[in-house]
């Protein structure tokens, strides 16, 4: 990275000193002026109006070879102060690639008095926690985080840094690889070491679900991917695992922010969330109709389930987008997974086939559903279904 | 105001099983296959025209492919867009997002000053939604991701961003880049005449040297990623399979279902 004030265009109006998390720039006789600790982190880039400030990342050619980076970070998410479950899974993954590669695995986490979640982030896999405190970080901003993180990347030299593919992440993600110049592949559902070199292989759905792809960053650094929530496995949390916590002291004036948030609104959710739930009863198209779809709900009240749909479903507006399983919808992996008139196309196989048992009812043996199924059941849903929920009834009565 | 929206033509993969690589060069082959305006980006030219309509100005339209992309170009041209710009060259040719964002902040550069970009959530083909952001941050404005609605309020946009489980309501200057999500508006269908209009227009193609752009930061050998493996998901095997009488099915079942939730 390199920065340099355009001295022609500065105005000398001290944004740009307001914005600066680390104190890296001051205003000397009416310029701006880079001062010696700087870390590149392009907040006083975001803020300058006059567009004095000149970021550029590394080309090819000045790039440190990728052998002076090494270890793997992740990125941990806060809701509402809590770690999200998609960064303990990401912890998990990163753990187990870092043993791979023999390096260490670290935790990036920002927060407003975050340091309460260096115990859990280290128990859950991190060697290390690379922690910034401050009262404007409770709740994700792309420019304040974009900043911390290049300043991070820059001073550390990561050789991976891992992100959940959720509207965070993915907001995050390129503008961070951009900032950096380097390579980003998005929503990877599997992750590998290539035995050779050393190099990440990132595996993700193409085409709309219907190939999968593997890509490589092959010569830039940090190897950077968002990961999909819910695909990898968190590891137990070890209580008695030992890690170091660093600290990086900043200074975040919420002035040097652009977009300021004015409100939240909760969406409400559904009563039992899918992603959490042991059983799952999802319809799709073959259910023909909103009133046709009161049967799936009727069949995941009677086993205690969480309702889902295929995009299809969703997209007749037959039920809710918080149902919705697949590429473009939630991936979650029940005990159980009923699918009822879905065809079962890969995009909505991806959000599902993790499940431990999956029944399909389908009018087509053939259907795609029907080949990953545990127990295809062949026939008219709209009779299956009915005596399927009798059948229920009964036994559990009789039980 | 002036509004640029970033567009993409996608291989329709609804209708279409048809994939190819270049062994050679990883690159995806997609002949032979329909191509589309991008579903997602007809809510961003839809937005911008609709912008335009209440404010003023004028919308441009960018994008980036071989020379047929100009088919989308024309679709946005019917839907009230006033230009369009072509960037097509084989220098461009294998882009992945970051090589995608530098050519297209180039194109930016070049028609000059605006008050937004709009980009469509993401592309049909590729689903990253990364090439928005990463144009933001080459052309040094804020980002606005997953826009449901938008409101100017004293001349600052006024947005609500639409998360997993909530809605949060920001605002910010212009100029700025959004990317809006499915359902902001209803894309307007254009008609026969809007149609016959707009392929009446000129649509100017760039190369590199138009755009100013270093060769090396464009295309295949400009992009960090390299897509070194494609392959079809293979299907396990088929399970037990129940067919017959519906109660026999549905009794069946029902054991399985019992028995597993009581494991």
């Amino acid at each position: 990275m390199d920065i340099q004030v355009v001295r022609e265009m500065c105005t000398g109006c001290g944004e740009c000193e307001q914005a600066c998390p680390f104190g890296q720039i001051a205003v000397v006789d009416q310029k701006a002026k880079i001062l010696d600790s700087c870390v590149s982190c392009g907040a006083c880039r975001d803020v300058c109006q006059p567009g004095a400030i000149d970021l550029s990342p590394f080309l090819d050619n000045e790039n440190p070879s990728p052998d002076a980076y090494r270890d793997i970070f992740v990125f941990a998410e806060l809701r509402e102060g809590e770690l999200r479950e998609c960064s303990l899974e990401l912890l998990g993954e990163g753990r187990r690639l870092a043993d791979k590669l023999h390096q260490e695995l670290a935790a990036v986490v920002f927060g407003d008095d975050p340091s309460g979640l260096c115990r859990p982030l280290i128990s859950h896999g991190a060697d290390r926690v690379y922690m910034v405190d401050d009262a404007n970080l409770g709740f994700y901003r792309t420019e304040t985080y974009t900043a911390l993180l290049t300043a991070i990347v820059t001073r550390y030299r990561p050789s991976i840094l891992l992100l959940s593919a959720t509207t965070t992440g993915r907001d995050l993600a390129p503008r961070l690889a951009a900032r950096l110049g380097t390579g980003l592949t998005a929503d990877c559902t599997s992750l590998e070491i290539e035995e050779e070199t050393g190099v990440l292989l990132q595996n993700l759905p193409a085409w709309g679900g219907k190939m999968m792809a593997e890509i490589k960053t092959p010569d830039h650094r940090p190897q950077m991917a968002t990961v999909r929530p819910h695909v990898m496995r968190k590891q137990e949390p070890d209580p008695d695992r030992e890690g170091e916590v660093i600290e990086i002291p900043v200074q975040i004036n919420p002035r040097g922010i652009p977009v300021k948030r004015l409100k939240v609104v909760k969406e409400e959710q559904p009563t039992t969330s899918i992603e959490q739930a042991e059983i799952v009863v999802a319809g799709g198209r073959g259910l023909q109709g909103p009133e046709q779809f009161a049967i799936i709900e009727e069949l995941a009240d009677v086993l205690g389930a969480a309702v889902g749909a295929s995009r299809a479903a969703v997209d007749e507006g037959w039920t809710s987008h918080l149902c919705q399983v697949g590429q473009t919808g939630k991936t979650v992996r029940p005990k159980i997974y009923v699918a009822c008139g879905i065809s079962g196309a890969i995009q909505h196989c991806i959000g599902m086939e993790g499940s431990g048992t999956i029944v399909a009812i389908n009018k087509d043996r053939e259907a795609p559903i029907m080949r990953i199924a545990d127990y295809a059941l062949v026939g008219d849903l709209f009779q299956i279904v009915p005596a399927l929920i009798q059948a229920v009834r009964t036994k559990r009565r009789r039980n | 105001m002036r509004i640029i929206v970033c567009v993409k033509q996608v291989p329709d993969i609804e209708e279409s099983n048809v994939v190819g690589l270049d062994s050679e060069t990883g690159v995806i082959i997609r002949e032979d296959v329909p191509a589309i305006l991008n579903p997602l980006d007809t809510f961003a030219v839809e937005e911008a025209v609709a912008l335009k309509e209440k404010h003023g100005g004028e919308v441009i339209v960018v994008t980036m492919g071989p020379h047929q992309a100009e088919d989308a170009l024309i679709t946005c041209l019917s839907m009230g867009a006033d230009q369009a710009f072509l960037l097509s060259d084989q220098a461009f040719a294998g882009a992945d997002t970051i090589a995608t964002a530098y050519a297209l902040s180039c194109a930016i550069r070049k028609v000059g000053d605006f008050d937004l970009v709009f980009c469509g959530q993401q592309s049909l083909d590729g689903e990253t939604g990364q090439v928005g952001p990463m144009l933001a941050e080459n052309l040094h404005v804020p980002q606005i991701t997953y826009v449901k609605k938008i409101d100017i309020v004293d001349k600052q946009i006024v947005a609500h961003r639409e998360l997993e489980d909530m809605y949060e309501l920001v605002q910010c200057h212009m100029p700025l880049l959004m990317t809006v999500v499915k359902g902001i508006n209803v894309p307007r269908v254009p008609t026969y005449s809007e149609l016959g209009e707009a392929m009446e227009k000129d649509i100017p193609v760039w190369g590199p040297e138009d755009l100013e752009a270093e060769e090396s930061r464009l295309g295949l050998s400009g992009s960090p990623t390299r897509v070194t493996r494609v392959w079809t998901p293979e299907s396990t095997s088929a399970g037990t399979v129940f067919e017959g009488d519906p109660t026999d099915i549905a009794d069946q079942t029902a054991e399985i279902l019992i028995e597993l939730l009581e494991d």
